[in-house]
């Protein structure tokens, strides 16, 4: 403060006892103080916030309410034309089967609400669970003729109920579930024949339609993401490292250099959903490369991963003392061998920090994959092998935007459980990073 | 023989190259390595590069240059009359195109046979059936001169095809040729391969050039496109922005650009005091401990995806502002506004301004600091009268950087800001972004020659120019003032 030199009190006072000015300074100073640690506190707790509501609504997505019933395997039903083949078999055949044998359950146990009809009875099952059902017999066909115990998916709103998320009060007012329905559902689960488990379908699964969230799953995008990955590290790394070789070692002071290394700071600076642009524009309307497919995908993101990379590799390059490369020249190496036997695989723990980290980046990102087209509606996996890079497959945080894009709420848990499964892959890949420089980074 | 085949059975041949080309080097100096020019390995490797290097050359610009050809020879011999009313020789082709790739596909799964492709005709097939058999949708019936033309592309592109096999396969055996008689004992095998690798490294660092240009050229090129159809006037000045794909629309970016700027402001104005200010704690006052909880925390920030942030705008931050902030104060009834996504943002900023301060006020030499305690001043004083003066000019590039990125941000205004374009200075109003308009401009169905379309390369431009400036402003002030002290 300028006042601390504009006219000093005069006379006593003493040391061990604050005049008002000491006093007024030193509260300012406990101010100033306590905004720092203020700010520190906000921002953790946004961290703590953001992090908390992300697991508070996505955690139950893990979480599935199944029926479990004995279900009869008709043979007449099943195998209508009798040759042991299943060929007509579709899911309308199957459905009335599922449907009746939850009716005759709960007319077993004897809890069907007054005046409940059979065909609300059969609307707990999900849409999707004939389908899961049909795949199960075809993969079971000694069973046919005999009972099978099997797990259907309920319906969307009964999950929702088991989770909270639906009421009486709700029902009431929405047309997709009755209030008998939520009464019922009570029942069978005091009679064990509704209950939550684990929901693995949700991270192998496919996405489902508008209509059936229960059935949502994680796979393809999972599958699409990591086709990403393989390409931005197949691609983006190699020449990464080369240019940041060049750059490092072996470029000369000159107006191109420069011209590059500006290059690169910009590119790390321009906005992610320009790449986007860049993508269309190059690789899906120009190259005709297919859309949707993760081979456009990971050269979008290789192209954005560079700089980073670059920047990662250059800082490890340049960490490595002029004394190993003067060793090494001075025992008759070239200058290329001295860069690639002994610079590079002294930088390489630094290089492989850099890498993950930007592969981290990459995976998260989302903007430029909706421009070129992985936001359709994909229910196939894309093949495995290299055909499978050009099949069409969503990515992971686009499958999160694309969650949000629908209408039932019970998408806002798929959403929040696709976060966390994100999350997990970002945490565990950081995790690695952080490993791999505590153990191998060394210091001179 | 498909492209990957031919690239595996070129790399075999420079292996192949490697291992005979070593022998023959060893041969020629006795067996012993030691009156060789170079070590054996050079030898080996230069075969791989002359047999791999030119070929895989020669591939890449054929397979660049092979459509182009066989559209315009098949493109040509589309007659005037065959082209329907109102559509173009482009959409033709793309007919002709969608055709041939479902006979490839046909015959891929053997639903049919090479000669029944070939020889197929309109008038005793239906090909769009066929076709839709295999999963190629076609929207309309295929024409007679269509199909001549998608069965003559397939014979074009196969010939073509099996000319670039043999071409690239005799360039990899003359390669290899070469290398072999080049070797003998004094020749400087590792003078070449090593001035090839060098060659290499130079063309991956161009890349970042490469794609500065491919982003300039893809914006740039559709931009003038639109401009020819779309006045600019009226795209810069324009307070109005309804597009209507039925054409007739308004395109003005001013609204998309007040949206923008007022998220950003809100954005900065929640990270600049937060990250500021921790960082001076953090820099300043922390502990060690403190230090080593905190910062990594406030990175972690850094770290979390955008449409994580995006997400707890929609359905955290949004229906709060809204039932706690907007409803009872009346300023109005939406989930998704600038506050929303403002004050979110400025969340996904703090890091990148904390830590970018941080690096600044620790650049500032300890000389400054002792001085001033020294004279009396309180730690607070110091820092306020001291350290931030000399830090500003760092500390304004810091903050230009993170206004470019707000600028740039697209998850959380998709999912927070709402995507009404709208003038107003309500910030609980949904209001839109130009990176909001890009995203929802080109998703779905779109047709490149519309100008709704086109419109989002011209607001990708304009963002570019405007982020670009702000870093290249940003970045000159950061290198200034850091040279000052060093």
């Amino acid at each position: 403060m300028t006042d601390a030199t504009a006219g000093a009190p005069a006379g006593k006072g003493s040391l061990l006892e604050e005049d008002k000015r000491t006093k007024r300074r030193n509260a300012a100073e406990a101010r100033f103080k306590a905004y720092g640690l203020g700010a520190i506190g906000i921002a953790v707790t946004a961290l703590l916030l953001l992090l908390g509501s992300i697991l508070l609504n996505g955690l139950s997505s893990f979480q599935q309410a199944f029926i479990t019933i004995e279900i009869p395997l008709p043979a007449d039903a099943l195998d209508q034309d009798g040759d042991g083949a299943l060929d007509r078999v579709t899911t309308f055949t199957v459905k009335p089967i599922l449907e009746q044998a939850l009716i005759a359950r709960v007319d077993e146990l004897n809890i069907r609400p007054v005046d409940m009809s059979d065909s609300d009875i059969g609307g707990i099952i999900s849409g999707e669970a004939p389908a899961t059902f049909l795949d199960f017999v075809r993969n079971n066909e000694d069973l046919i003729g005999e009972n099978a115990e099997f797990n259907i998916l309920a319906n969307g709103r009964i999950d929702g109920f088991l989770k909270g998320r639906v009421s009486m009060e709700s029902a009431a007012r929405d047309s997709n579930v009755t209030q008998d329905q939520l009464i019922l559902t009570n029942q069978l689960i005091e009679n064990d024949v509704i209950e939550q488990r684990f929901n693995w379908d949700f991270i192998t699964n496919p996405d489902a339609s508008e209509n059936r969230p229960e059935a949502a799953g994680l796979g393809v995008a999972i599958l699409g993401s990591l086709y990403m990955m393989i390409v931005v590290l197949v691609l983006a790394l190699p020449v990464g490292v080369a240019a940041s070789i060049y750059l490092e070692e072996f470029a000369p002071k000159n107006r191109f250099t420069d011209i590059i290394e500006v290059n690169i700071a910009n590119l790390a600076a321009v906005p992610s959903i320009v790449y986007g642009i860049l993508g269309l524009a190059i690789f899906i309307n120009f190259a005709g490369l297919p859309q949707s497919s993760p081979l456009v995908g990971g050269l979008v993101l290789t192209l954005m991963t560079l700089p980073t990379i670059i920047i990662a590799t250059r800082a490890a390059l340049k960490s490595v003392p002029p004394s190993i490369r003067d060793a090494a020249l001075g025992v008759g190496a070239s200058k290329m061998q001295t860069v690639f036997h002994h610079v590079l695989p002294l930088a390489a723990p630094g290089i492989l920090t850099g890498t993950i980290i930007g592969l981290a980046q990459a995976l998260g990102e989302t903007a430029p994959l909706l421009l070129i087209g992985m936001v359709a509606f994909v229910r196939d996996y894309p093949e495995l092998g290299l055909e499978g890079f050009t099949d069409p497959a969503t990515a992971l945080p686009v499958q999160v935007y694309n969650f949000t894009q629908r209408a039932d709420p019970a998408f806002v848990e798929r959403a929040s459980g696709a976060i966390i499964t994100l999350l997990v892959f970002l945490v565990f890949m950081n995790a690695v990073a952080i490993f791999l420089r505590r153990r191998f980074e060394r210091r001179w | 023989m498909s492209t990957l085949t031919l690239i595996l059975v070129v790399l075999a041949i420079g292996v192949v190259g490697f291992v005979v080309v070593r022998q023959r080097a060893m041969s020629s100096a006795d067996g012993d390595a030691r009156n060789l020019h170079s070590l054996p390995f050079y030898y080996g490797s230069n075969a791989l590069i002359f047999a791999c290097v030119p070929a895989f050359l020669l591939m890449i610009l054929w397979l660049i240059l092979q459509p182009i050809l066989i559209n315009n020879a098949v493109s040509s011999s589309i007659p005037d009359s065959a082209i329907a009313e109102g559509g173009s020789r482009g959409l033709v082709m793309s007919d002709v195109r969608r055709v041939a790739d479902g006979l490839n596909t046909a015959v891929q799964e053997g639903q049919m046979t090479e000669e029944m492709a070939r020889d197929m005709r309109v008038d005793f097939t239906n090909v769009r059936d066929r076709l839709g058999e295999v999963g190629v949708a076609l929207g309309s019936n295929v024409t007679e001169t269509t199909l001549n033309a998608a069965q003559r592309y397939r014979s074009l592109d196969a010939r073509y095809g099996l000319f670039m096999a043999l071409a690239v396969l005799a360039l990899a055996a003359c390669g290899v040729t070469l290398a072999y008689t080049q070797t003998d004992r004094d020749f400087r095998a590792r003078n070449t391969v090593e001035a090839t690798v060098r060659v290499l490294l130079i063309f991956a660092s161009t890349i970042a050039i490469l794609t500065t240009v491919g982003i300039i050229f893809s914006l740039l090129f559709e931009t003038i496109n639109f401009f020819r159809q779309y006045s600019w006037t009226d795209f810069f000045f324009s307070t109005n922005w309804s597009p209507n794909f039925r054409g007739n629309s308004d395109l003005g970016i001013l609204p998309l650009l007040w949206g923008t700027l007022y998220i950003s402001f809100i954005a900065l104005l929640v990270a600049v005091p937060i990250g500021l200010f921790a960082a001076i704690y953090l820099s300043e006052y922390a502990g060690p401990k403190l230090r080593s909880v905190a910062k990594p925390a406030i990175e972690i920030l850094a770290g979390i995806p955008t449409i994580v942030y995006g997400l707890f705008a929609l359905v955290t931050v949004g229906p709060f502002l809204r039932d706690y902030f907007a409803e009872p104060t009346g300023f109005g009834g939406s989930a998704s506004s600038v506050m929303t996504a403002g004050l979110v943002m400025g969340i996904m900023l703090i890091p990148f301004v904390s830590s970018l301060s941080d690096d600044i006020i620790n650049a500032v030499p300890q000389s400054l600091r002792d001085g001033s305690l020294g004279l009396g001043a309180t730690q607070s004083e110091t820092i306020r009268q001291v350290i931030l003066p000399a830090a500003l000019p760092g500390i304004v590039g810091a903050v230009l950087l993170a206004a470019s990125r707000a600028i740039g941000e697209t998850m959380i205004v998709v999912l927070g800001a709402g995507a009404a374009a709208r003038l107003s200075l309500n910030p609980f109003e949904a209001m839109t972004t130009v990176t909001v308009k890009i995203v929802s401009q080109l998703t779905g169905d779109t047709d490149f020659s519309s100008p709704e379309t086109l419109v989002a390369f011209a607001l990708g431009l304009t963002l570019f120019v405007m982020t670009l400036g702000l870093n290249v402003f940003a970045l000159f002030i950061v290198r200034k003032y850091r040279e000052q002290y060093e």
